[in-house]
């Protein structure tokens, strides 16, 4: 067990990290803006993985060019799905609005192996088997990239919300939804982007995500879970606790992977999960906005 | 009801071996529902973490059974005793820490994830692949040879577990659970031990899961850490008393006869090539018909169509307010300082 | 012994001091008024004595037993039972339904509680809504309802918390003479109230709070004219109104 070898898988899981960690900002926008929990996340995602697969198929776009498509047509179904459904159970008590996720997540998953079968999949890229060497560790070329542009979509969904008018508008409605309808917001619409938006940048991190991990309807879940891991580690509603947590939880689950047997590395992910619910509900960065 | 009950005693007589496994498998899911419901529905809890009771109980009696041949009918008892101690720590640390909502759901996602995994990795229990129970048709390992005889079971079964909710719905603990579910600090005032009657209702309802995890396996002859302990079996046993009415006696049952032939007729219809998630989108698209128009669930809404009686039973209808408008606290509620 | 004797309490909730060094003590078949202006810190020392909140620092005796890390439930089982400031029915359930969640404290029999149920809510005069789910009643029902609940659990100390908040006239005088009723039969009754008039003819002694702090005690006569309690609080046309 090299010093290399650790810093090695340290690096493997920080890259790969971005695209955790822009799921789970997607993730804590719903949440944030509409106090929703999207049990769906990770089944949304998956769609995006198949999307760019199949782009690359059969257009051969690149997954690290098609993604911005891929973000679209999610973003687009996050629409839908949260005019017609989300909308509906806004005012409804949590469990309900759980329940209805739940539904959803159901049918996404099933959908996607209805249509596409159950075989797990990978989408080829240009720069899949390029590397780069930074003395001993090697760099992925391919989790660089995904790292890089995870990144640059983290920045531009920032300066969205902190800089453009509908953008603090969104945050308004998430700090007070009452408020904001005071003031005349039109506050369904924003919802809706919001949760489009959060459902774009799950869209993106899957197309993304499909190059460098192979997937399947059934990880659906399993992304799921991460992302509320992720979410929660960092604090629900935060959106700097879902990026840092994002990056956190992978370095953690690289390192577990290399220093523990590779099948437990779910289980360690699990109690950690516990332990943060009874501990430290509100995550690192805690602070439930109110 | 008694002539329901009639006719469901006398059907094996002429029904086929398919339609009476059709019926097993309504009862049986019927059963765990109505387990579940205890927790779930009458005491408010929402659990997707119930698979892991039945794994439990199922891995206790087959494990005892094939190492001691203890007959899986006291196995069973032992396996529902272990379940019960799960859902005790489960319910302890839950309650006590004051998780509720999406934060207990995910702990018992968590804890039945858990379950799963370490079972898979224990080479005694048969690792990934299982355990696999050799078929002897003997009564005392539970095990028919006829199966009309686990049509019966599954029938008594499903009875008592209706007989045990409708006794706790008319008792002291089904008004506590209905008031802690309805607002638990002002039921604590009136001297309700919430913490006491959560934990209550959550190792009863373990118990009863893992005492169904016998039949389980008995029935299937198989067993696997990723069916037995999988979040797929945990949203089946939701699904009845959801579709059906949670919080009412016949929820359960009611969800169990729509759900368990939709089941079988989608997968008799779609069963070829790939095609097996079908039922799966089915249960989604109920589970969402169900929040948006039934939000009680069909059982209290066929009540209401027929007599304008005030519904009861968990969940309360939605609240029409513009949107984004006084919402539920998401965050857990930490226990007040005593 | 007294019935309940509280000796220094004091809570503070971050900067804020909500009850600082109280003490009281009340006898058996006593009615203590508790006033004070709003964020006096009565419904804290409610939420204290009740179990709901831990004191910092104090001493809470209820016959005789200390209070202080007991459970809501617990105290409850012991005698003594609060209501809330703003009405906390259980919406979906019936009326009798409530109560007889009250009722159970007691007993464990059905039979039993939804007889004694039945009972309250003929004292209170909700009986012809028994049937009703308590979401649907009126306000002035819902506060019945609460007395009800609480009467349900055999207090021997009631603690209520504005009971009379938003009721009209007629409606007032309904509770008044109910609270009458209720400690002619021995119970003993610590109420918050604004309601100046009631509280003033039905307590025999008043305690006044401001500011987290006993500033007053005696009969309501004395509180009336102590100076410092008019300054805080009640101005001076109210001087006058209290008995005797």
């Amino acid at each position: 067990m090299t010093l290399a070898l650790i810093g090695q898988a340290a690096l493997n899981g920080f890259l790969f990290g971005g695209v955790y960690s822009l799921m789970a900002v997607g993730l804590s926008l719903i949440f944030g803006v509409m106090r929703v929990i999207n049990i769906a996340h990770g089944d949304m995602m998956v769609w995006g993985s198949y999307l760019a697969f199949v782009l690359a198929l059969r257009l051969g776009l690149d997954p690290f060019v098609s993604f911005v498509l891929c973000a679209a047509a999610i973003f687009c179904m996050g629409v839908v799905v949260q005019r017609a459904l989300v909308n509906r159970v806004l005012n409804a008590p949590h469990e309900m609005q759980i329940l209805l996720m739940l539904g959803v997540a159901l049918v996404l998953e099933n959908l996607a192996l209805v249509v596409f079968g159950p075989d797990t999949r990978r989408t080829e890229s240009a720069y899949g088997l390029a590397t780069v060497w930074l003395g001993p560790i090697f760099v992925d070329v391919a989790r660089l990239i995904t790292f890089g542009l995870a990144l640059a979509l983290s920045c531009a969904l920032y300066l969205f919300l902190f800089r453009s008018d509908l953008g603090k508008l969104i945050r308004a409605a998430a700090d007070n939804g009452y408020g904001a309808l005071v003031i005349g917001a039109d506050v369904e619409r924003i919802y809706t982007v919001a949760f489009g938006i959060g459902a774009a940048c799950v869209g993106a991190a899957g197309a993304l995500m499909s190059a460098l991990l192979p997937f399947s309807p059934a990880t659906g879940f399993a992304q799921t879970v991460t992302s509320f891991n992720i979410v929660i580690i960092g604090g629900m509603g935060s959106l700097l606790g879902a990026f840092l947590g994002g990056l956190l939880v992978a370095v953690a689950e690289s390192l577990g992977a290399v220093l523990l047997v590779p099948s437990l590395k779910e289980l360690v992910g699990f109690v950690l999960l516990v332990l943060i619910l009874l501990f430290r509900p509100q995550g690192l960065f805690g602070g439930k906005t109110t | 009801m008694l002539l329901a009950l009639l006719v469901l005693l006398a059907l094996p007589q002429f029904l086929g071996s398919y339609l009476l496994t059709v019926f097993i498998f309504i009862f049986f899911y019927a059963y765990l529902g109505q387990a579940w419901n205890l927790l779930g529905g009458y005491g408010g809890q929402i659990s997707l973490g119930h698979a892991a009771f039945v794994g439990i109980g199922a891995y206790t009696s087959t494990y005892l059974a094939m190492t001691y041949q203890l007959s899986p009918w006291i196995g069973m008892l032992i396996g529902g005793a272990a379940a019960a101690c799960l859902g005790a720590v489960i319910g302890y640390l839950g309650f006590r820490f004051g998780l509720r909502g999406f934060y207990f759901i995910l702990l018992t996602v968590a804890f039945g994830e858990i379950c799963r995994l370490v079972v898979s990795h224990v080479d005694a229990l048969g690792g990934a692949l299982g355990l696999f129970i050799t078929f002897s048709g003997d009564p005392w390992q539970f095990q028919f040879s006829d199966n009309r005889y686990y049509y019966y079971v599954a029938l008594g079964l499903m009875l008592i577990s209706m007989g045990i909710a409708a006794l706790i719905e008319r008792s002291r603990m089904g008004a506590y659970l209905a008031a802690i579910r309805e607002d638990e600090d002002a039921s604590e005032a009136l001297g309700v031990n919430a913490f006491g009657t959560k934990l209550a209702a959550i190792v009863l309802s373990a118990f009863l899961t893992g005492v169904g995890g016998t039949f389980y396996a008995n029935y299937l002859f198989s067993l696997q850490p990723n069916t037995a302990f999988g979040i797929p079996l945990s949203v089946e046993i939701i699904l009845r008393p959801i579709v059906g009415g949670s919080g009412t006696l016949m929820g359960p049952v009611l969800g169990s006869f729509i759900l368990s032939p939709l089941a079988e007729v989608s997968r008799t219809y779609f069963a070829r090539g790939g095609l097996s998630g079908v039922h799966l989108i089915v249960y989604g698209s109920l589970l969402i018909a169900v929040v948006l128009f039934f939000p009680r669930g069909a059982y209290p809404y066929l009540r209401g169509v027929f007599r304008r009686l005030p519904r009861r039973g968990a969940p309360p209808p939605f609240r029409h307010l513009p949107p984004g408008v006084a919402r539920a606290k998401p965050a857990p509620e930490r226990p007040r300082d005593p | 012994m007294s019935l309940l004797e509280v000796r220094a309490l004091s809570k503070r909730f971050g900067g804020l001091q909500a009850v600082s060094d109280l003490s009281l003590s009340m006898a058996e078949g006593e009615v203590l008024g508790l006033i004070g202006p709003n964020g006096a810190g009565k419904t804290t020392a409610f939420s204290l004595f009740s179990g709901f909140l831990a004191p910092d620092s104090g001493e809470i005796e209820f016959r005789g037993r200390s209070l202080v890390g007991l459970r809501p439930h617990q105290i409850c089982h012991l005698g003594l039972t609060r209501t809330f400031q703003i009405v906390r029915p259980f919406p979906h359930l019936s009326v009798l339904e409530n109560v007889r969640v009250g009722a159970f404290a007691r007993t464990a029999s059905s039979q039993t509680a939804a007889a004694r149920a039945r009972q309250v809510l003929h004292e209170v005069g909700l009986e012809a809504k028994a049937d009703v789910p308590a979401g649907e009643l009126t306000l002035a029902e819902r506060k019945r309802l609460e007395l009800a609940r609480a009467l349900a659990t055999e207090p021997v100390l009631l603690l209520l918390d504005e009971v009379m908040a938003g009721l009209s006239a007629a409606e007032t005088e309904r509770i008044v003479e109910l609270i009458r009723g209720i400690n002619a039969r021995g119970v003993s009754l610590l109420l918050i109230e604004h309601v100046m008039r009631a509280v003033m003819n039905l307590s025999h002694r008043i305690a006044v709070l401001n500011y987290g702090q006993l500033i007053a005690e005696g009969t309501p006569a004395q509180v009336a004219n102590d100076p410092r309690v008019i300054e805080a609080y009640l101005g001076e046309e109210y001087a006058g109104t209290a008995p005797g």
